[in-house]
């Protein structure tokens, strides 16, 4: 009955929901209304469950003292700071030190931390970039036009030429043709599996979400 | 001992590094200031906008994190001013845990500069856990979905139910919203406002988006379901051109210039010395 | 001097709190560009620290911003005038199963709440990527053609047709891509590689888009060398 149970709940559910987009009748309307809110509040516990489980593992390695775990207490002495002030108890608004620390603290290491990425992108085109069939030309042809084209310098560099030709009117081309062409194709393939897989979980055939024990 | 050449195939990459934050740093000290043509789906997004009727309701969907804020902050504040110089009503609502405050921030000066008042001009309805189903609730109802705002810091306005504020008696679901603009960093985002609320209840959406993810969104634009496209940096900057406020995104642009030309050459060099290496190669072979 | 008296106090009538603040946010800044010169203490610092703000502000929002407004208010503390919503006690019983996952020996009665969130998610995903990526996109491939203005763009259109075509059957591997197929299969490959190209150029756009943010942050707002 362990797996069971949530297999029927997966199917009533999800045959529900299917229904609702289907019959506009009022009862099926409302009913499903307020298992959408269901769904927002079984999801913020499941969104609880993952930051415990960071709490926990970080635990752990203080306890066991593996490599790296004076960081761990670094990581959990500022979540009880926050948490401190932005608790129960305490407030998540504008002008609060739970606001003072996102902004200052979160903001600027969350950006900086993915503005790294700029350096490697750049050592990574002068390394690993390279012509290596009529394949990747292509794609570095395409590559250089958009990077040209897409900043001002390229409308600069090309001004003087046919308005056909200019690299802006170029990368456009290229965006709304076959690369939109390409994506299409892509988003196509996708969905298909999308609804696929969606079958066959309401169904009942796939069943890994429930892991492996029973 | 024999000096080490030089191998230009194996330069440090702190050297490479260090080129990438003159390149940056150089125009925003000594801006160029180029001038920004506007590409078609940033026009169709700022056409509609204008033909929006004065006092009609528009949402904007916050669903970004600090991380892009450089490209999508700006689309934000641009989308703001846009609609409050066309004397619109701003509903925000955001699927991102940290978009509220950054939101919050953009809307601080502005409501300031037009003298728009919260709750009756605009609402920040802040941050529901649930994606696609928090959609879904929205398509149904907007205030169940959102129970309470976030509150307005600027004013010292705290977070109370949606009950009591003005603008939000006027909306209950998407026929009252005349037009949505959603800026997104990622999933939840774009791709899920199509799929669940744009087909559903044919609303217009336009969208902002990170430079990653646009290229993903064009047959959205092509198909009608995206009514306008920013695609990052360039995309902001082309909106702020058009709507006549240059800010950070237009700041930005000489230093975008002159990095993507130093990457095109990187690439350009890089492989010049792999094809001269592969024939010094062949010919040793030989 | 007075860009000296600048940089520790902001400019005239700003709050200490916000120069403390963009001091704060420089110092992390620089802990984590240091990992440009090598891994290091500092980086790792700061990392811990990003790794746990995030998570803790994740947490609290939650429960101001979902957990209050749509369980506890409703169930424990209505609003003046309506009454206790009762229904939502199974929700609430759902989020603590879910919670049980920690519990090995009650850690399955979680599946219930998996069971509850994964049939929602399959559903409306079948629909949303229904209509929105399959049949609207179908519509509109097969209406393309009639959609230029001039002879050029029908021949574009025309393009964006075939290269639609293509790439689908490039992704159709129930079948050897050899003869016409493989052909066909093959220009999917090459629109595939323009399309990649292309989104490799706005990737590049994007991270150095993230590294002026920071530029601007340093320059303008910590050292005040620009506007």
């Amino acid at each position: 009955m362990r797996r069971e149970i949530p297999l029927a709940i997966t199917f009533l559910i999800g045959i529900f929901m299917l229904v609702d987009f289907f019959v506009p009748h009022h009862a099926v309307s409302t009913s499903a209304e307020e298992m959408k809110q269901w769904g927002t509040i079984v999801i913020a516990a499941s969104i609880l469950l993952g930051v415990g489980n960071l709490i926990r593992v970080h635990f752990h390695k203080i306890r066991r003292r593996r490599e790296g775990w004076g960081y761990s207490i670094v990581t959990l002495a500022i979540m009880a700071v926050m948490f401190a002030f932005g608790g129960p108890w305490g407030t998540v608004e504008e002008g609060s030190a739970f606001n003072w620390m996102f902004l200052n603290m979160q903001v600027p290491l969350q950006s900086t931390m993915f503005s790294l990425l700029a350096f490697f992108i750049a050592s990574a085109a002068y390394r690993a970039f390279r012509l290596r069939s009529a394949e990747a030309s292509l794609l570095l042809i395409a590559a250089i036009i958009v990077m040209l084209g897409r900043v001002p310098l390229g409308q600069y560099l090309t001004r003087s030429w046919p308005q056909a030709i200019q690299l802006p009117t170029l990368t456009e081309a290229i965006m709304a043709y076959p690369n939109m062409a390409a994506f299409r194709g892509i988003l196509m393939g996708a969905a298909l599996g999308v609804m696929a897989m969606g079958l066959r979980i309401i169904l009942g055939i796939e069943r890994s979400y429930l892991g492996g024990e029973k | 001992m024999a000096k080490k050449r030089f191998d230009i195939r194996s330069v440090d990459r702190r050297i490479i590094f260090t080129l990438i934050f003159v390149a940056v740093a150089w125009p925003l000290i000594q801006p160029m200031r180029l001038p920004i043509d506007v590409s078609p789906p940033v026009q169709t997004l700022y056409d509609a906008i204008e033909e929006i009727p004065p006092g009609s309701i528009v949402m904007l969907g916050g669903d970004y994190s600090p991380d892009t804020m450089p490209e999508l902050q700006p689309m934000v504040e641009t989308f703001i001013r846009h609609a409050f110089e066309n004397d619109l009503r701003v509903v925000v609502a955001c699927l991102w845990p940290a978009s509220p405050p950054l939101v919050e921030r953009a809307l601080t000066p502005l409501a300031e500069e037009y003298g728009k008042e919260y709750g009756t001009d605009f609402v920040n309805l802040g941050y529901m856990a649930g994606g696609i189903v928090t959609l879904l609730g929205m398509g149904a109802s907007i205030p169940n979905t959102f129970p309470t705002d976030y509150g307005f810091g600027a004013a010292d306005i705290p977070s109370r139910p949606v009950g009591e504020i003005p603008l939000m008696q006027e909306v209950e679901n998407f026929d009252d919203i005349a037009f949505v603009m959603e800026v997104s960093a990622g999933t939840p985002g774009t791709r899920e406002w199509i799929q669940q609320i744009q087909g559903r209840y044919r609303v217009n959406i336009g969208s902002g988006t990170t430079a990653v993810g646009a290229p993903n969104f064009y047959p959205y634009v092509s198909s009608g379901q995206l009514t306008g496209l920013l695609g990052g940096l360039k995309g902001a900057a082309e909106y702020e051109t058009l709507v006549g406020f240059p800010g950070d995104a237009t700041k930005g642009m000489d230093a975008q210039s002159i990095v993507h030309a130093l990457v095109v050459v990187f690439i350009l060099l890089g492989n010049v010395v792999y094809l001269i290496s592969l024939r010094r190669n062949r010919g040793a072979e030989e | 001097m007075n860009w000296l008296h600048q940089l520790f106090n902001g400019p005239p009538g700003t709050d200490p709190s916000v120069v403390w603040g963009y001091w704060v946010a420089a110092v992390l800044t620089i802990c984590i560009y240091s990992f440009l010169y090598k891994d290091n203490p500092l980086y790792k610092f700061a990392e811990a620290l990003f790794v746990g703000i995030g998570a803790a502000y994740w947490m609290c929002l939650l429960y101001h911003e979902t957990l209050v407004p749509k369980l506890i208010q409703p169930l424990f503390f209505p609003a003046e005038g309506d009454s206790v919503m009762w229904i939502r006690i199974f929700p609430g019983i759902l989020a603590i199963f879910m919670l049980l996952r920690f519990y090995p020996k009650l850690s399955w009665l979680s599946r219930w709440s998996l069971g509850f969130i994964v049939g929602m998610y399959s559903a409306v995903n079948i629909t949303g990527f229904g209509q929105g990526d399959f049949v609207t996109q179908i519509h509109a491939t097969m209406t393309t053609a009639l959609r230029g203005v001039g002879t050029g763009e029908i021949i574009l259109n025309l393009i964006a047709i075939v290269g639609v075509f293509s790439v689908l059957i490039y992704f159709f591997f129930s079948k050897e891509h050899k003869g016409a197929l493989g052909g066909v299969a093959k220009l999917g490959i090459w629109f595939l590689m323009v399309a990649f190209g292309a989104s490799f150029g706005y990737t590049v756009m994007g991270r150095v888009s993230l590294l002026i943010g920071r530029m601007t942050f340093l320059l303008r707002d910590w050292l005040h060398l620009i506007d």
